[in-house]
C-alpha cells in the first residue's frame, strides 16, 4: 500500500467521511454489518471494529468471498457494507457482483475504496480506472461516485436507506469541501455547482473541484461554463445531460479510463438525442508509473487542462 | 422436462436427485407459503445447471404447481435454465456460474451465527465445480469461523462436462482436503436415503465445525444408458430414449 497523501489544511480524505457515517448509522440500525477482506485499516474501520466486533466479518484476502458473503448476509436479514480496495473489489469479484449481487438483486452495499489512480505509483494493477465502465452495465446496480466528504456521507446514508444493490466509489485523494448554495443529495440527481450557458463541464469524484476551478479560469475570460457534478452514474440524470447539451458543447472529466465510463455514459445519451461536440477527459488506459497528482497533471486532468479542453470544444460548436 | 425443453443436464440431475429429495422431504424446515420466513432453513443450489432435479423437488415441496414444470426454459418461464430468486420462491440466490453457492451460503450462516439463530444452511455443489478457486477461499472462512450451522454436500459423481474429474484436475483425497480446512467430513452413499437423512438431520449444535458430506453418487443414476456416462452431462434423449428412461425410472 502506498503512503497516504499528506493531509493539507482544508483538504479531506473521503474515507474518513465513510467511516464516520457508517458508525453513525450502525449505532441506530443493528442490521448494519461490515464485511472486509483484510481491509480494516484501509477502509478506516478500526473504530467500527472496536465498537461492534461481532458485526464485522473479515474473510481475509479473498475478494470473491467478501462479495458473496455480503450476499449471504443480506439473505440473513443484515444490511452489509462490503468494503475493499476498489481495484480488487470491482475486477476480481466482477462475476460475484454480477451474479450474487446485481442479478440476484440483493440489499448489499459495496464500497470501493481508494478508487481511481490513488495508488498511483503502485501501477495499473492497483488503479481502479475501469470500474465505472464495468459496473454501470448492471442495470439495477446503483453506482455513486461522490465528490467530497459531505457528498460521501450523503451517498452512504442514501445507500443504507434504499433497498437494493449499491456500489459507492470512495477516493483517498485529498479533496476540498465543495461550495454549495443548496446542499441536497438524491440518488440519480445531478448537482449544478456553477450556472453557465457557453459550455457544460460534467464531472464526478475527485475531478469535480478541478472542474469548478477550471470554470473560474474561464469566467475570467468571459466564458460562462456550467459545472455539473454527476455523482450518480447509474441511474444517470438524463434531464441534466439533455439540459447540458443545450449549451452546445460538453466536456466530461473523470478519474477513470476514457473508455466506457462517465463520459461514455453521457455520450450515449447525447448522441441519441441532441448531438453536440463533446470531449471526454480521463486516462487513456494503462498509465505509466507516477503519483496520483503527477498522473493527473500528465494527462491534463487539472484546472488548466480542463479549461483548455473547454475552449477547444467551444471552438467546435456549430 | 429435459425432453420437453430439448435441453438440460440430465446426468447431474439424476446424481443429485436423492440428496435433494432427502433435504426437502426429511432434513429441512421450510414453509412454501412463507418462503422468506427468517427462521427457515436455507438451501443453496450451487450446481445451478441441474435445475431439472431442483425444480422437480421445489414443485413437489409445494413452491409452485407441478404443471408449471412443462414451461421449463420456455420464453418468460419462471423456470429459467438456471435458478433465479427473483422469479421463483424457494431460490435463495441466483446461480449458474460455478463456485458461487458455497461463499453465499457462508454469508447466510454467518448472519445466523451473529443472531444466534437456529436455522441451518445447506449448499449442494458438484464435484467438478470444486475446481473453481472461489470454493477454497470460502472453505477457509467457514473453517475459521467454525460454522457448525453450515452443511456442504458434494455431489461426488466423479464426472464433469468433458471427462472424469480425476483425469481433469484431480480432487482426491477430497475428504482430507476438507479436514485440512477445518471441516468435519462424512462420506455417504448419495443414493441411500436413510444414511443421508441420518447425516443431514443430525443436530449440529456442539459440532464446532462446518459439515462436509461427500455424497458418492452416480451420474445418470436410474437410467441405464446414462449411468456413469459423460455424454449425459448435458444431452437430450430422443423419443425412444425418453420412453426407455421413463420406464426405467418408474
Amino acid at each position: 500500500m502506498s503512503a497516504a497523501a499528506p493531509a493539507k489544511a482544508g483538504m479531506f480524505d473521503c474515507r474518513d467521511s465513510f467511516a464516520a457515517t457508517i458508525e453513525s448509522l450502525a449505532a441506530t440500525d443493528p442490521r448494519i454489518v461490515t464485511v472486509v477482506s483484510d481491509s480494516v485499516g484501509s477502509s478506516k474501520l478500526a473504530g467500527f471494529k472496536q465498537k461492534w466486533p461481532e458485526r464485522m466479518v473479515n474473510v481475509g484476502i479473498a475478494e470473491q468471498t467478501v462479495v458473496a458473503v455480503g450476499a449471504g448476509l443480506a439473505n440473513g436479514g443484515k444490511v452489509p457494507f462490503v468494503s475493499a480496495a476498489a481495484c480488487f473489489l470491482s475486477a476480481r469479484a466482477l462475476e460475484q457482483i454480477k451474479a450474487d449481487i446485481a442479478y440476484s438483486n440483493v440489499n448489499v452495499k459495496l464500497i470501493g475504496q481508494s478508487s481511481g489512480v490513488a495508488y498511483g505509483e503502485l501501477g495499473p494493477t492497483h488503479h481502479s480506472i475501469e470500474d465505472m465502465a464495468w459496473l454501470r452495465l448492471f442495470n439495477n446496480l446503483t453506482l455513486i461516485v461522490p465528490a467530497d466528504p459531505w457528498q460521501t456521507e450523503q451517498a452512504i446514508r442514501a445507500a443504507a436507506a434504499m433497498d437494493g444493490p449499491v456500489f459507492v466509489r470512495v477516493s483517498r485523494m485529498p479533496v476540498p469541501a465543495l461550495e454549495r448554495s443548496h446542499a441536497s443529495f438524491e440518488i440519480g440527481q445531478a448537482e449544478t455547482l456553477i450556472e453557465g450557458d457557453d459550455i457544460a463541464i460534467i464531472a464526478n469524484g475527485t475531478m469535480v473541484h478541478r472542474a469548478v476551478a477550471a470554470a473560474k479560469i474561464l469566467a475570467g475570460e468571459g466564458i460562462r461554463a456550467r459545472v455539473v457534478n454527476m455523482a450518480t452514474v447509474n441511474p444517470l440524470d438524463e434531464s441534466a445531460i439533455l439540459a447540458a447539451a443545450e449549451t452546445g458543447a460538453i466536456v466530461t472529466v473523470e478519474e477513470h479510463s476514457v473508455r466506457g465510463g462517465l463520459g461514455g455514459a453521457i455520450a450515449e445519451i447525447v448522441t441519441a438525442n441532441t448531438p453536440v461536440p463533446m470531449r471526454i477527459m480521463g486516462f487513456p488506459g494503462f498509465v505509466p508509473t507516477g503519483s496520483a497528482e503527477w498522473l493527473m497533471e500528465h494527462f491534463g486532468l487539472t484546472e488548466t487542462g480542463i479549461a483548455e479542453a473547454a475552449r477547444q470544444t467551444i471552438a467546435r460548436k456549430r | 422436462m429435459v425432453y420437453e425443453a430439448q435441453q438440460g443436464h440430465p446426468g447431474g440431475d439424476f446424481s443429485a436427485a436423492d440428496v435433494l429429495a432427502t433435504l426437502y422431504f426429511g432434513a429441512m424446515r421450510y414453509d412454501p407459503k412463507n418462503p422468506r420466513d427468517p427462521a427457515r432453513d436455507r438451501f443453496v443450489m450451487s450446481k445451478g445447471h441441474c435445475t431439472g432435479a431442483f425444480y422437480s423437488v421445489l414443485a413437489a415441496a409445494g413452491y409452485f404447481p407441478e404443471a408449471e414444470l412443462s414451461s421449463y426454459m420456455k420464453p418468460l418461464s419462471m423456470l429459467n435454465g438456471h435458478p433465479n430468486r427473483n422469479y421463483l420462491a424457494g431460490v435463495e440466490t441466483n446461480t449458474g456460474p460455478l463456485g458461487h453457492g458455497l461463499p453465499v451460503a457462508i454469508g447466510i450462516a454467518i448472519a445466523g451465527q451473529i443472531d444466534n439463530a437456529d436455522f441451518r444452511t445447506f449448499v449442494l455443489t458438484g464435484d467438478g465445480e470444486l475446481q473453481e478457486g472461489s470454493n477454497w477461499e470460502a472453505a477457509l472462512t467457514a473453517g475459521h469461523r467454525k460454522l457448525e450451522n453450515l452443511t456442504l454436500i458434494i455431489d461426488r459423481n466423479r464426472l464433469q462436462q468433458g471427462a472424469r474429474t480425476e483425469d481433469t484436475a484431480s480432487l482426491d483425497p477430497l475428504d482430507d482436503k476438507w479436514r485440512a480446512f477445518g471441516w468435519h467430513v462424512e462420506m455417504v452413499d448419495g443414493h441411500d436415503h436413510a444414511a443421508l437423512l441420518s447425516l443431514l438431520s443430525a443436530n449440529p449444535k456442539g459440532r464446532g465445525k462446518p459439515l462436509c458430506v461427500i455424497a458418492n453418487t452416480v451420474k445418470g443414476k436410474g437410467v441405464s444408458f446414462m449411468h456413469d456416462n459423460v455424454a449425459w452431462h448435458h444431452g437430450v434423449p430422443n423419443k425412444q430414449q425418453y420412453e426407455q428412461a421413463m420406464a426405467e425410472l418408474v
